[in-house]
């Protein structure tokens, strides 16, 4: 059989550096083939390169697409904008900015069918969005993308990338910016639509669990190369190359449960509502409120780990903050080793700061940047009161640098200087100067590139065994709550909707929306 | 001695400005020693115009700050009194070193490089009767022999001078390039030479020329005016300076907190700075201009030097002008303190317990300092260009001292004449327009290299 | 919305409040109507009957906040600050301290400034747009960088020059239309030619290297991407989907003007000799009439007040995300 998409020897560069180098691959009528690799792998360049939409100070300098006969390099660009959209169609990672702000999402679709088939009848546009199942498009039609949810602008793109029944998409990481519910059902779609139409699908993507799901053929890319390609079955039972098995086994194994046993509580969280105020009319006068967090309650041990698990806007972030008293409360109690923590001024809660510390999800936004890593380390410490006379803080810093597997010596470095995992690290590190009791880890891992984040969680746990710390491990992620947390606490819309021992609530979850989230979460198949 | 006659009188803004080189040298070796802002501003001297145009305003620059060292000559003692006078006039280091154009006025116009005035009178003759013509000048070119000379005269001493400055200079230059260049390679050292050349040369050769001539001609009560133009560079630059001093402050005061503290600071901040805004600028400004003159008249026994008055006046305007623009760097500010308020990094801050003023000190002011640093250099050339305005509406600077807007202003009423007096004109547009025009494009590259959002597009891979 | 319209309006109580108190102060209690008065009448002519009699014509001779020697709510109303300052609020502008009558001057002087500011806006806008986006299209390239340096260049140069510039050439030495002047009617277009045109060229620097970079911050939306992978050319991407979007703060910017055309401008008014606000302001300001200043810097906040307004309805139109509440 002919292949539908030949890419030869492709490389892009951006000025003297050749991020995608010597990449080739062949794509067939019909099929899903993945090009999965971590950030900085040149998957999306290669991509973007096929569609001849490479950004500024980037440029193709060598090798060859073909689509079908024709190869797209030696087209002018006006032949291809007649490929662009009828032959291949994108769909991009976010929904939320890739739709035109300012025009109706019947327009936009209209433009690209008219553009290559002449007309645009509002019954074909209504036809597209019923198939991708936008629920009302007749009315739908004439709105605009922010009146709608992210996964129904993913459905707008995919209808948008559909209209003219092109023989080849590509899906550039088309779920990672949606909810894990959400992202079952974009997949479904996309999978429905394959075999309904035939299509061949690129799907560009990191994640294992979308590639187990949807992929026939795979190929792993890492610093612009091809490592590996080969079949699914084979791919995840045998992989050839020793990235490949890098990055299946940095995938946590579903049945590796953390042994649970009780512990004297910590903290002791009950009933507590975070209300934010809505205000409407000619004074401005609180006509509502926006219940972020309406009545959590849950406790965590000592030296356990509570996850809090949710899906965005479940308010989860919320509660962290709440406890943190970055966020006032509107009810309920927090109690702190025995103390009542919630109703404190916060020069009383002052004291508690060093037995409570914090680690954000963005390792690049949760450093200032213009400081260097003994002086984010030593602020901490410093404004607590802690670590003695500048010797033997400074001696304090090393030490802990060393602890969390980073140079003493890069001290003096500045966070530019380090890598998202990295970074991450110093973040561990400031949070542990203190000396905390409990700490609450806001999604510390969602950000890091897979092969990463099972080396920070292993950093956790490692230190928890050691300090005999808490941690309330927020995340949206359930694939890592397995070997990580002792118990779990589900939440949905400022509620828990159920907590349990980890191994109760993920085999036999009892909540409804529970068993939805579990089954959302894609599956990888059993590997060696 | 004969040299030390002198008595030092700094005036306010002399003290202001020099307090603003102390504070920028402060600012300096703060840069130098943060890596990262170490590596930004090398991205703007990397930058061939980046360097270029800072050459150029580092040259205006010292010219106004040599002419900004004022102090009173002694006066010849008055018989045998004991007491000793000094003269009603300040002089500045900057006249001692433009003394060549000094003291030798002419009647009235007279054209660049002229040798005859620009306007016929009548001359009596020896031999009796009375000729209407152009006369003679005084001091142009008064070394002449013979009037037939002038056009090869001019040449002739532009090649000498020229010839003796680029000689030094191009030593100078090679034994740099030579032995120094090597350290730092990455500056765009043909661009700076080039620019420093031209600069030395230039002034040099205006320098030279002035003891024959009158490089730029005369105005109407004959003062030279390439004099009055160079003159105006101190008044040019400070306006610039200082009145950014003024809104520095209060812009980054009330910026920061009401981002920071938001609620009632937030309100009162906003409050304050829309009202400000909703009154037209140029009307505030001339309406407090106006009350500043009304004090001056009402209370002269405060200025006992006329250069006083002036100066009190021009500080008055340069306080009025910053008081009435700091409100769009304020808004700026502001809403950058909202976003970073937001990160995390102050977040982390602030569940350390790390005190409110010590977040502002350590964490939100420093992530600010482009956003200052870029407004700071736009406004400077915009209250440059506004004193023209201003002066021309009457209400700028004092008629007494020298200022582009004040030469502007007076062109007026030359270009009517037939045949029309450009210099003064032109003289004003061409040192105006090169140092506005230098600051515009450092104020790019500031731009460039310290707004991520404007610098190149980053691949989001 | 009319909500939202009514709290903006209760909103510009306070400022105007605050505008009145400012220019209050500084007219009325740092520079006092016997300041006024001696300055007015110079100095040859200072005697203490003059001054009073001066200020009696112009009704300063009152207490400034409290009149002491009045009985009941003549205590506060028979005051300078009510008559001069609260009067505005009903736009009740009085006579300028030459004894004109100022609410007829403007109304008779306002169609002159208009009939120069709104040309010169709404002409000065399109021409900035226009070649933003043309720029636009020529991105990165040499086109781009030189027509940015001339840009920096045009902007370097003092609106005064060119003015001078233009007199002294169009109308001076090429004589193509008057030097100044004005004539309602249909003959007013020779008079408007040169300032409007003036205007125009003095904004075309700054306003062109705005525009170009909402456009090009338009241009690296993802949106943007969406559209070529679509496969719409070049062309269209720049009018559909570009220009719309970066419509939206270049319109919403500039809507804040708007009200306060009607002001004119000082410079090119005078410069040219037409009889319209700016030049009345100027005039009021060289021979220091302050009641025609003051009335002129109230009615310039509420200008600018119905401004603002604008700007949030504006964004309402254009922009569909933003619902006012």
């Amino acid at each position: 059989m002919k292949p539908l998409l030949q890419v030869n020897n492709l490389v892009v560069s951006a000025g003297n550096s050749r991020l995608v180098d010597d990449v080739s691959f062949e794509i067939y009528a019909g099929e899903v083939f993945a090009l999965v690799g971590e950030s900085g792998s040149g998957k999306s360049l290669t991509s973007l390169a096929i569609m001849r939409l490479l950004g500024e100070g980037l440029s193709i300098r060598g090798g060859d697409v073909k689509l079908g006969s024709d190869s797209l390099f030696a087209l002018s660009e006006t032949q291809m904008n007649a490929v662009r959209g009828r032959r291949v169609a994108m769909v991009f990672q976010e929904p939320q900015s890739s739709l035109n702000p300012v025009q109706t999402i019947g327009k936009q679709i209209a433009e690209v069918l008219a553009l290559h088939r002449g007309s645009a009848p509002d019954a074909a546009i209504i036809e597209l969005l019923d198939e991708v199942g936008i629920p009302n498009p007749e009315e739908r039609l004439n709105w605009y993308p922010h009146q709608l949810s992210g996964g129904q602008k993913q459905r707008v793109m995919i209808a948008m990338a559909l209209a003219c029944e092109p023989e080849l998409l590509i899906a550039d990481e088309p779920t990672t910016a949606l909810d894990v519910t959400i992202q079952k059902q974009i997949l479904e779609l996309l999978n429905e639509l394959r075999r309904s139409r035939e299509l061949a699908v690129l799907l560009i993507t990191h994640d294992m669990g979308v590639v187990a799901e949807m992929a026939d053929r795979i190929a792993v890319m890492r610093h612009g190369n091809i490592l590996e390609q080969a079949e699914r079955s084979q791919f995840f039972i045998s992989p050839s190359h020793d990235y490949s098995r890098q990055l299946i086994h940095a995938l946590p194994q579903p049945d590796d449960y953390l042994e649970y046993q009780a512990h004297s509580p910590l903290l002791d969280v009950q009933d507590v509502k975070v209300w934010f105020p809505e205000r409407r009319g000619v004074l401005q006068r609180v006509v509502g409120h926006t219940k972020a967090v309406n009545g959590v309650s849950f406790t965590i041990g000592r030296g356990e780990t509570l996850a809090l698990v949710g899906e965005s806007g479940s308010g989860k972030s919320t509660v962290g903050r709440a406890i943190l008293r970055l966020e006032d409360t509107a009810g309920g109690s927090i109690q702190f080793d025995g103390s009542d923590i919630g109703s404190l001024s916060q020069r009383e809660f002052a004291p508690y700061r060093k037995r409570i510390q914090v680690i954000f999800q963005d390792p690049f936004s949760s450093m200032n940047p213009r400081m260097t890593v003994r002086e984010i380390i030593e602020e901490g410490m410093q404004s607590l009161g802690l670590g003695g006379t500048n010797e033997s803080r400074e001696t304090q810093i090393r030490n802990l640098l060393e602890r969390v597997g980073l140079e003493a010596g890069h001290l003096n470095r500045y966070p530019h200087e380090f890598s998202g995992g990295q970074r991450q690290r110093i973040a561990i590190a400031r949070a542990i100067a203190v000396e905390p009791e409990l700490i609450i880890c806001d999604e510390p891992t969602s950000a890091l590139d897979v092969s990463i984040r099972g080396q920070v969680l292993q950093l956790l746990q490692e230190l928890q065994d050691e300090m005999g710390l808490s941690y309330l491990f927020i995340t949206h992620d359930l694939s890592i709550i397995p070997h990580l947390a002792h118990r779990v606490a589900v939440m949905r819309n400022g509620q828990l909707v159920e907590q349990g021992e980890t191994r109760q609530v993920m085999t036999s979850p009892v909540h409804e929306y529970t068993q939805h989230l579990l089954q959302a979460v894609p599956r990888i198949p059993e590997h060696a | 001695m004969e040299l030390f006659d002198v008595r030092l009188h700094l005036l306010w803004s002399d003290i202001l400005i020099f307090l603003l080189v102390a504070s920028l040298c402060a600012f300096v070796v703060n840069v130098v020693r943060n890596p990262l802002a170490r590596k930004r501003w090398s991205q703007v001297f990397e930058s061939r115009i980046g360097s270029a145009s800072f050459l150029v305003i580092l040259f205006y620059v010292l010219i106004a700050l040599t002419d900004s060292v004022h102090f009173q000559k002694k006066l010849e003692q008055a018989g045998d009194s004991e007491d000793v006078h000094y003269a009603p006039e300040v002089t500045s280091l900057l006249d001692l070193a433009l003394a060549p154009m000094l003291g030798r006025d002419e009647k009235t116009y007279s054209a660049p490089f002229a040798i005859h005035s620009f306007a016929k009178e009548n001359t009596e003759l020896a031999e009796g009767g009375v000729i209407r013509d152009y006369p003679r000048l005084e001091h142009g070119g008064s070394h002449l022999e013979d009037d037939a000379q002038h056009g090869a005269d001019i040449v002739v001493k532009s090649m000498t001078i020229i010839g003796w400055t680029l000689v030094p200079v191009l030593i100078l230059l090679f034994l740099h390039h030579a032995f120094i260049k090597k350290r730092d390679s990455r500056l765009p050292w043909p661009v700076i030479y080039f620019t420093f050349s031209a600069v030395v040369v230039v002034s040099s050769w205006a320098l030279y020329m002035s003891q024959f001539y009158h490089v730029l001609g005369t105005d109407k009560v004959g003062q030279d005016v390439l004099y009055g133009a160079v003159k105006a560079v101190r008044t040019g630059v400070l306006i610039g300076t200082l009145a950014t001093l003024v809104t520095l402050p209060l812009a980054v005061l009330l910026g920061i907190s009401a981002g920071y503290f938001r609620g009632w600071v937030d309100d009162v901040v906003q409050y304050i700075y829309t009202t400000l805004n909703s009154i037209p600028g140029i009307l505030l400004i001339a309406a407090s201009v106006l009350l500043i003159d009304v004090y001056i008249e009402t209370h002269p026994e405060q200025f006992k030097l006329l250069s006083d008055r002036a100066d009190f006046k021009f500080v008055a305007l340069c306080f009025i002008l910053g008081m009435t623009s700091w409100t769009g760097l304020c808004r700026l500010l502001r809403a950058e303190t909202l976003k970073l308020s937001q990160l995390e990094y102050v977040q982390a801050a602030h569940a350390f317990g790390v005190s409110r003023w010590r977040v502002i000190m350590r964490h939100i002011l420093p992530n600010t300092t482009h956003l200052i640093l870029i407004a700071l250099v736009l406004d400077f050339s915009g209250f440059v260009l506004a004193e023209a305005v201003l002066s021309y509406i009457g209400v700028g600077v004092d008629p007494s001292m020298k200022s582009w807007g004040n030469m502007i202003n007076e062109a007026r009423a030359e270009l009517a004449r037939e045949p029309v007096v450009w210099w003064s004109v032109i003289a004003a547009f061409i040192l105006m327009f090169v140092l506005v025009l230098a600051a515009n494009l450092f104020s790019d590259r500031v731009r460039d290299a310290f707004d991520p959002r404007m610098s190149g597009s980053g691949d989001k891979q | 919305m009319l909500a939202y319209i009514i709290r903006r309006l209760v909103y510009a109580i306070p400022i105007l409040i605050g505008v009145n108190l400012l220019t209050f102060a500084l007219f009325f209690v740092v520079n006092t109507p016997d300041q006024m008065a001696r300055v007015q009448l110079g100095d040859k002519h200072v005697t203490e009957d003059a001054v009073q009699e001066w200020k009696a014509q112009r009704g300063y001779d009152k207490p400034l906040l409290i009149n002491g020697e009045a009985d009941g709510a003549e205590v506060f109303i028979d005051t300078i600050f009510f008559e001069k300052s609260l009067s505005l609020f009903v736009l009740d502008f009085g006579k300028s301290d030459a004894g004109r009558n100022i609410a007829a001057d403007i109304e008779q002087r306002m169609w002159p400034s208009l009939a120069v500011a709104l040309p010169t806006f709404i002409i000065g806008i399109s021409v900035n747009i226009a070649f933003a986006l043309f720029v636009v299209m020529f991105r990165a390239s040499i086109f781009d960088t030189s027509a940015m340096i001339l840009c920096v260049g045009l902007m370097s140069v003092s609106g005064v020059f060119y003015v001078i510039a233009g007199q002294f050439f169009f109308a001076k030495e090429w004589s193509l239309v008057p030097i100044s002047g004005y004539l309602g009617g249909a003959d007013a277009w020779r008079f408007l030619l040169l300032p409007v045109t003036i205007g125009v060229i003095s904004g075309i620097g700054g306003g062109t290297r705005l525009y170009r970079t909402l456009f090009l911050e338009e241009a690296n939306k993802d949106y943007v991407r969406t559209a070529r992978a679509k496969g719409v050319a070049e062309l269209t991407v720049l009018f559909r989907h570009i220009l719309p979007n970066g419509m939206i703060p270049i319109l919403t910017s500039v809507v804040v003007v708007i009200p306060s055309l009607f002001m004119g401008s000082l410079l090119v008014e005078s410069f040219f000799g037409i009889p319209g606000l700016g030049s009345y302001t100027l005039d009021a300001i060289q021979s220091q009439d302050f009641a025609i200043v003051r009335s002129m810097v109230f009615l310039g906040s509420v200008l600018y007040i119905i401004g603002l307004l604008l700007t949030d309805i504006s964004y309402t139109l254009v922009d569909p995300r933003v619902r006012l509440s």
